[in-house]
């Protein structure tokens, strides 16, 4: 155990009904870096960024945020941690009821005792940041689905957690928003020494901000190292997933029986 | 004259809402563990949402069934010369059984299938998962408010139910159809009884408040969280609840007022 | 403002429960209407006490005085005891009053009729009413009305 990581995933196998989606997963998450986690759609991204927040369990295997056992956690102590880390998820996942102001204010007012002012000075400033300051008195079904997650991004950094986890931020956004997202991500992590994990599709974009990326395929984990070595890898999947290309070790198609065989 | 008459209503109007924070710090109370002011107000919000917006329907309904009550009371009772048992019958199936069964089942379909859809909406959109990774647990934030104001909220529309249906059943006796309004009354509270009735009653409701709110929290909880999961999770709780209404009602009838 | 008229709403509500409650307490079980001044206890005994049942009421001249409290069976005399807990109220009943078991109505339910006599002493707690009328039970008397059509053929 390394002291730079700040999670580890040891050996993790798991489920959905019985589909198998890892089968001996292993990463590290290094402290303080980005870590790009990229792979083909549905192969368990999302369902990784969950294990480590302790919203599903493993079923065999290890996972440990700074050093601690997420699953061997009581749920109390689960509810501890995971006030040090923030996550964006995939569909923005605001507070339906409240307003802009009031999601983006919704951790400050459950742990901490900061009066009204402050909180308003805190939740106005992370809306500036992702360039939504106009819209704090909207609610959220007044918002298009990239201000939603751009909203559901201020909201995720409003702790000043140590670690954040990105599903997918720069989603839906013109390249402008995708821009100005990047800069933010890079600048939240080298102001704030934030380890931050995203996962993302836009990769180009996603490997030059990066400091390490796991590439998850195939149940397991394809690569990991720096995107230098990423780019300059000769692994057919590595190759093929950075192209784009059709064919290769990495399947398009979800498993099914052969398309002749189902057709006749 | 104008200056008083404000003044009376905004005093009315200032303890009125003074009982609606009493009734917040008595949820206070009965959670008593940290940040208890914030799942008070959850809980008073609720109330608004579960109880407050059902009075129409429970109004309504009760009138109307404590008319019919009376109506069909005093057909059957004239025919035994009987008609000034009328007070007694409309009271005492009210208070026994049409109150709380009967505000029990519109609630379930009122407020029951709301809370359904509203959780399970929650959980389709990932607010249920955001809140745990924000370290709030939604068991307590989301669930239990709603929980607590379904208990709360459904005897008190039974006993709103009950009084307005006795009020119907008096204006079809004794209004229209010339009970005498004197042994109305006097049959009605000569065979009713407090403690065994009204608050056998009370108890009834209580018991339906408790298992009607938990299948519907607990169904939005649960469900699968797409349109059609959500669909099914409120047809559910409709039908189980009402089950169960009726299934322990029999139980309950039994215990209370059977001799078995 | 938001927040305050859902608080009022809310506490109009909670209110509007604790008036449907005294309503149902007053005005439909009557419950303020005994026991204001206290009860005392009488009892009477009766040959037939059919159809009569607990909480059934106690009237006299057509007002309600009290309400039976427990029917139980006196195997010395092989007959009933009814205790009945009268309104302090009603404090004047004679010791020679007379009750006896009626109905309302031709199938209506059983209560208790208590008529006063002229004696100058009344009855006090705990006294018992021997003077008594029993419940009239509806197949003796088609019984009976059988019996003497069948003789005067
Ligand atoms: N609630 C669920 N029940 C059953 N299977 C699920 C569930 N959620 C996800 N899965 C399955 O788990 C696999 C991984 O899902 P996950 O959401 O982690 O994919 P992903 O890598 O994030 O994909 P994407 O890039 O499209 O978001 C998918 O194949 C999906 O079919
Ligand atoms: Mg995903």
């Amino acid at each position: 155990m390394t002291a730079s990581a700040f999670v580890e995933i040891e050996d993790v196998g798991f489920r959905r009904d019985r589909r198998v989606i890892y089968d001996g997963l292993n990463a590290t998450v290094p402290r303080g870096k980005i870590t790009a986690i990229v792979g083909p759609s549905g192969t368990g991204k999302t369902t990784l960024l969950r294990l480590i927040g302790g919203q599903l369990k493993p079923e065999s295997g290890d996972v440990r945020v700074d050093g601690v056992s997420v699953q061997s956690l009581k749920r109390a102590e689960l509810f501890q941690l995971r006030k040090r880390m923030g996550m964006l998820f995939q569909s923005g996942a605001l507070f339906a009821e409240l307003s802009v102001f009031e999601n983006v204010a919704f951790p400050l007012r459950v742990h901490t005792d900061l009066d009204d002012e402050l909180i308003r000075l805190i939740v106005l400033m992370k809306l500036e940041a992702v360039g939504l300051r106009g819209a704090v008195d909207l609610v959220p079904s007044e918002l298009s689905g990239g201000m939603q997650r751009r909203v559901a991004l201020a909201r995720a950094i409003a702790l000043d957690p140590e670690m954040i986890m990105y599903d997918e931020p720069f989603a839906g956004q013109d390249p402008i928003g995708l821009g100005v997202l990047l800069s933010l991500v890079k600048q939240l992590n080298q102001a704030l020494g934030l380890t931050s994990l995203v996962v993302s599709h836009d990769l180009q974009e996603t490997l030059s901000i990066a400091d390490h990326v796991i590439m998850i395929a195939n149940n397991r984990v394809a690569f990991e190292g720096s995107p230098a070595v990423m780019q300059s890898s000769n692994d057919p999947l590595v190759q093929q997933f950075l192209h784009g290309s059709p064919d290769g070790p990495v399947r398009f198609h979800f498993p099914a029986p052969a398309l002749e065989d189902a057709l006749s | 004259m104008i200056d008083w008459i404000a003044g009376v209503g905004r005093s009315t109007l200032s303890q009125v809402s003074d009982l609606g924070r009493a009734s917040l710090m008595l949820m206070q109370a009965i959670f008593g563990r940290s940040n208890v002011g914030v799942y008070g107000r959850l809980t008073v919000d609720q109330i608004y949402a579960v109880g407050v917006l059902s009075l129409s329907i429970i109004i309504v309904s009760g009138l109307f069934i404590g008319m019919v009550l009376g109506l069909q009371g005093y057909t059957i009772l004239t025919d035994y010369g009987s008609e000034q048992a009328l007070g007694q019958m409309v009271a005492l199936s009210l208070t026994r059984e049409l109150g709380p069964v009967v505000t029990a089942l519109l609630f379930a379909g009122r407020a029951g299938s709301a809370l359904t859809a509203e959780i399970g909406l929650m959980k389709a959109t990932e607010q249920l998962a955001s809140l745990e990774m924000i370290g709030v647990d939604p068991l307590r934030r989301v669930v239990a408010p709603r929980f607590w104001a379904g208990v709360i909220s459904l005897p008190i529309l039974s006993l709103i139910f009950v009084s307005v249906g006795c009020l119907g059943g008096a204006l079809v006796g004794v209004s229209w159809l010339g009970v005498d309004s004197g042994s109305f009354w006097a049959n009605m509270q000569a065979s009713v009884d407090f403690f065994d009735d009204v608050f056998n009653g009370m108890i009834k409701s209580v018991v339906f408040a408790i298992v009607v709110t938990w299948i519907a929290v607990y169904q939005g909880y649960d469900l699968v969280p797409t349109s059609e999961g959500i669909a099914r999770a409120t047809t559910k709780t409709v039908v189980y609840a009402s089950l169960a209404v009726l299934g322990l009602d029999f139980f309950l009838t039994a215990v209370m007022f059977g001799e078995i | 403002m938001y927040s305050r008229r859902l608080e009022l709403s809310v506490g109009a509500f909670v209110l509007l429960g604790a008036l449907c409650l005294a309503f149902l307490a007053l005005e439909v079980s009557g419950l303020a209407s005994t026991g204001d001044n206290g009860t005392y206890r009488l009892s009477a005994r009766f040959d037939n006490v059919a159809g009569l049942t607990t909480r059934a009421k106690v009237s006299a001249a057509g007002v309600t005085v009290g309400r039976v409290v427990g029917i139980r069976y006196d195997k010395a005399t092989a007959a009933a005891i009814v205790d009945m807990e009268i309104s302090q109220d009603f404090a004047e009943f004679s010791e020679d009053t007379s009750a006896s078991i009626l109905t309302a109505g031709l199938l209506g339910e059983k209560y208790i009729g208590l008529s006063t006599g002229g004696d100058p002493n009344n009855l006090a707690d705990g006294d018992m009413i021997y003077d008594t009328q029993s419940a009239i039970v509806l197949e003796e008397l088609i019984g009976k009305f059988l019996l003497n059509m069948s003789s005067e053929k």
